[in-house]
């Protein structure tokens, strides 16, 4: 964009040719951006002011009141500390049990490839047919209570206990996704520069001193990136609740998302579904934003 | 601090390691055994590990139930299609953001990572609207347009972004000399470089269209129209109770396929997606 000031070139100079073939290479994607994302965000903000009736085919513009309405909603608060268990529980286990995982696949091991590939493999199961399968065995007569059983063990109706249908829906996210973390925070393990182990071993440090002092902090960006992605994944969690629970028992599994979906596609007040359309895309940038910023203060280390 | 494990410690990783594989595995096992169970067998207590009796009607009563080879067929060419378009759409996004030097390259990159901020969950309201509006409700055009162009493919673009912009550049300036313009630069130098992000690339959006739930429940009403995720939660019997052992077939028929490929090719899937751009 330089030589604009050369006289008796032809307009398409290289870099012109190339800026313009740079606005064709992204023009799908842009184009796609803006009708798919920014449009709808635009038109979710729209909808969310307005009343709209689709038995009746009714659509008035009604200002604050669906927010008015949020405020009230008895139901929110308890939906929104549903969401805030399911996101904690799935981040926390999920996080420790990847970096445990992690830990124990970069040990020195005969067959470890083996571990590694049946740890991962949930991953690349079919979202529904794992879920299904859970909901087997989470049955009250199901797999897990009968094996309980043999060891003499009564155990819960799983799914229709608010506590236990709880722990049942992160439990059952944490084992089909914790493949992913679990990878890329081996990577990561095996990215640290192993003269500072033996520089510390020479110094006598711990093993458990040598993990907390530098391989934590060595691994402090992949253990943001992915709490930032686990996250936000959590908040978009969606079949495991439908065909487990169906928010239930009462609204106790009911999540943002879930209750979302039910508002706008159950009941058809797609108004209000969209406010909390508007809720959910506040929560998942203020989220971001945090993490973004405690990502000066707490990773040591940026490559 | 690899190698001096003790035979003792050796023994108690490979304990610790087992007993952890339990839930990882033994669902898969429990899913694909069940599935030829006969339904009197199928909450038989103490419970069986290798079926007493096989009944492999259960595979035959899935496609009886429902159009299972049809919508075997939705979520096939579905998938095949949003990756292939996925590929394109976001190595050519991701090579230009890049490599090629453009006036707001910056912004419309800022713009576009909005995608990740904006899950397809905060707009489906509207999506069903402009479908709806576009007469595309009960089609499949929704759960292809939307993840090659939309929000699911901008994280493709990131990571193909993070492996062009490591590519040294005297390939491309060679080329350059040589005459050869942008696109075939991209096309005969640039791309072949990237089969290893284009591979990672390929993995997540397969995997990400074969496992849709929440829009295709959305936007498809027949049938005929459903894809897998949404048919295997259909098997349910005239009361609305749950036909497990067939419901079970259905859903080996969906995994295993995908399960053996991945064992087949896991170096290249794990490895493929540990050294994408991922790693910040």
């Amino acid at each position: 964009m330089s030589d604009i000031s050369q006289q008796k070139r032809p307009f398409w100079t290289i870099a012109r040719k190339d800026a313009a073939a740079g606005y064709l290479f992204i023009a799908p994607q842009l184009i796609g951006i803006i009708t798919f994302v920014l449009i709808p965000l635009g038109l979710v903000f729209y909808y969310s002011l307005h009343e709209w009736n689709v038995l009746a085919n009714t659509f008035t513009f009604v200002g604050d009141a669906n927010y008015q309405m949020l405020l009230r909603d008895p139901n929110l608060p308890p939906v929104l500390l549903a969401s805030a268990i399911f996101s904690a529980g799935l981040v926390v286990v999920n996080m420790s049990l990847a970096l445990l995982l992690a830990v124990l696949l970069d040990q020195k091991l005969k067959g470890i490839v083996v571990f590694r590939t049946l740890f991962f493999s949930p991953v690349v199961v079919s979202l529904v047919a794992w879920t299904i399968v859970w909901s087997f065995l989470l049955q009250a007569n199901g797999g897990i209570n009968g094996i309980l059983q043999v060891f003499g063990i009564e155990g819960p109706n799983w799914l229709r206990t608010p506590t236990t249908a709880m722990i049942s829906v992160v439990v059952v996210q944490v084992f089909k996704n914790v493949g992913l973390n679990m990878i890329l925070f081996l990577a990561a393990l095996q990215g640290v520069p192993k003269e500072l182990y033996e520089a510390a071993r020479v110094d006598g440090a711990s093993r458990f001193k040598q993990f907390r002092r530098i391989t934590l902090p060595m691994i402090s960006p992949t253990i943001l990136l992915t709490s930032i992605i686990t996250i936000v994944g959590s908040l978009q969690v969606f079949a495991q609740i439908a065909i487990l629970t169906k928010g239930g028992p009462g609204v106790s599994t009911t999540v943002l998302v879930y209750y979302l979906y039910q508002q706008a596609f159950q009941f058809n007040f797609f108004g209000y579904g969209s406010t909390l359309s508007i809720l959910l895309f506040v929560i998942v940038a203020v989220l971001t934003f945090i993490q973004w910023q405690m990502r000066k203060r707490i990773v040591f280390y940026e490559n | 601090m690899k190698t001096d494990l003790s035979p003792r410690l050796r023994v108690a990783l490979y304990g610790l390691m087992c007993v952890l594989l339990i839930p990882f595995v033994f669902p898969t096992w429990w899913m694909v055994t069940s599935s030829v169970k006969p339904i009197s067998d199928i909450f038989a207590f103490p419970p069986d590990l290798w079926p007493r009796r096989f009944d492999f009607s259960t595979y035959s009563r899935v496609f009886e139930l429902q159009p299972f080879a049809r919508q075997y067929w939705n979520s096939a060419y579905i998938a095949a299609l949003v990756t292939a378009g996925t590929m394109v759409v976001s190595s050519m996004a991701g090579y230009a953001f890049a490599r090629i030097r453009f006036p707001f390259s910056n912004t419309i990159f800022m713009v576009v990572l909005l995608g990740l901020l904006i899950p397809s969950e905060v707009t489906i309201v509207p999506l069903f609207q402009m479908f709806l509006r576009w007469g595309m409700i009960n089609t499949h055009w929704p759960l292809i347009l939307v993840p090659i162009f939309g929000a699911p493919s901008v994280f493709a673009t990131f990571v193909m972004r993070q492996f062009f912009i490591a590519l040294p550049g005297e390939l491309e300036e060679a080329a350059r000399v040589d005459g050869l313009g942008r696109f075939k630069i991209f096309w005969i130098i640039a791309l072949p470089l990237a089969k290893p992000a284009l591979g990672a690339v390929a993995i997540f959006t397969f995997l990400h269209s074969w496992n849709l739930y929440l829009e295709p429940i959305v936007f498809l009403s027949s049938t005929q129209m459903f894809t897998l995720p949404q048919a295997l939660t259909q098997f349910t019997d005239a009361y609305g109770g749950a036909m497990w052992n067939v419901q079970l077939a259905a859903a080996t028929m969906t995994a295993v396929p995908v399960l053996i490929v991945f064992i087949v090719a896991q170096k290249q899937f794990v490895e493929g997606l540990a050294h994408t751009g991922l790693k910040g």
